[in-house]
């Protein structure tokens, strides 16, 4: 296998190119021959929130975020037989229509990459350290956390809970 | 002994500091959160019993029976909402 110098996560306030990680992803490994793909956007509104959203702040936890995410990536790799993975998440001021976030995946067929891909952007929605806050012409408010994320996490049989109120006690 | 705490988001906005040193006797995160609520006013709020608060020790997600040890780095957040 080529050397691989790409590192496998990425927390930065810089944009980010598709074909290019891409391109780096495939290059790493001639067995590929599955590359899965997701972005996450900004949108300009929120499902039942008012206002439209002009812009949006991400915070995160640095040094927990990268050692977090690694472990999930790591838990994909046992869980599914891929290649290589790569996450780019961007943090500080965000508008709508920008990308936040990157997961890539690669395997040699197609349904470990896209379950891979799946089971990344899940874990990584629950139980990464990022917080986003949406400014809107009604002021400023934090997001909250979705439910639905926790069980989108727990049907890969993971019951890690980030939005009850005593999930940890 | 000594702790490192760091609060993020909504918490950290209330409290007003990002992290502190706290000198602590309490042996772990829940009884040091319930040291914290003890503070008062917008520790008592943002902390509070019933909020959905989420704990790290040392840079992981953890419950609050985990054990405090010195020099831990202790962080307390809402739930994420990132991707």
């Amino acid at each position: 296998m080529p050397a691989c110098n790409t590192p496998r996560v990425s927390i930065q306030t810089a944009d980010f190119d598709l074909s290019a990680e891409v391109a780096a992803l495939r290059a790493q490994d001639p067995r590929v021959g599955a590359v899965c793909s997701f972005i996450g956007t900004v949108r300009d509104r929120t499902a039942g929130e008012p206002g439209q959203i002009s812009s949006m702040e991400l915070e995160h936890y640095p040094g927990m975020t990268e050692k977090s995410i690694e472990a999930m990536i790591d838990a994909a790799r046992q869980r599914f037989d891929i290649y290589g993975a790569r996450v780019i998440h961007r943090v500080g001021l965000l508008a709508p229509l920008d990308q936040i976030v990157l997961v890539a995946v690669s395997s040699a067929h197609r349904g470990e990459s896209f379950q891979a891909c799946e089971f990344l952007m899940d874990y990584l929605k629950t139980q990464a350290p990022f917080w986003k806050k949406e400014k809107t012409p009604n002021g400023a408010r934090w997001v909250d956390a979705r439910v639905s994320d926790d069980a989108a996490l727990a049907k890969w049989g993971i019951a890690l809970d980030n939005t009850s109120l005593d999930a940890q006690d | 002994m000594k702790v490192t705490v760091k609060y993020f988001a909504s918490i950290r906005e209330a409290i007003g500091v990002a992290s502190e040193q706290c000198d602590t006797q309490a042996p772990t995160l829940g009884a040091l959160r319930d040291e914290l609520i003890a503070k008062g006013g917008a520790y008592a709020e943002s902390l509070a019993r019933g909020k959905a608060v989420r704990l790290a020790l040392n840079q992981v997600m953890c419950h609050e029976s985990a054990v405090l040890v010195e020099g831990a780095e202790v962080a307390f957040f809402p739930p994420v909402t990132g991707g």
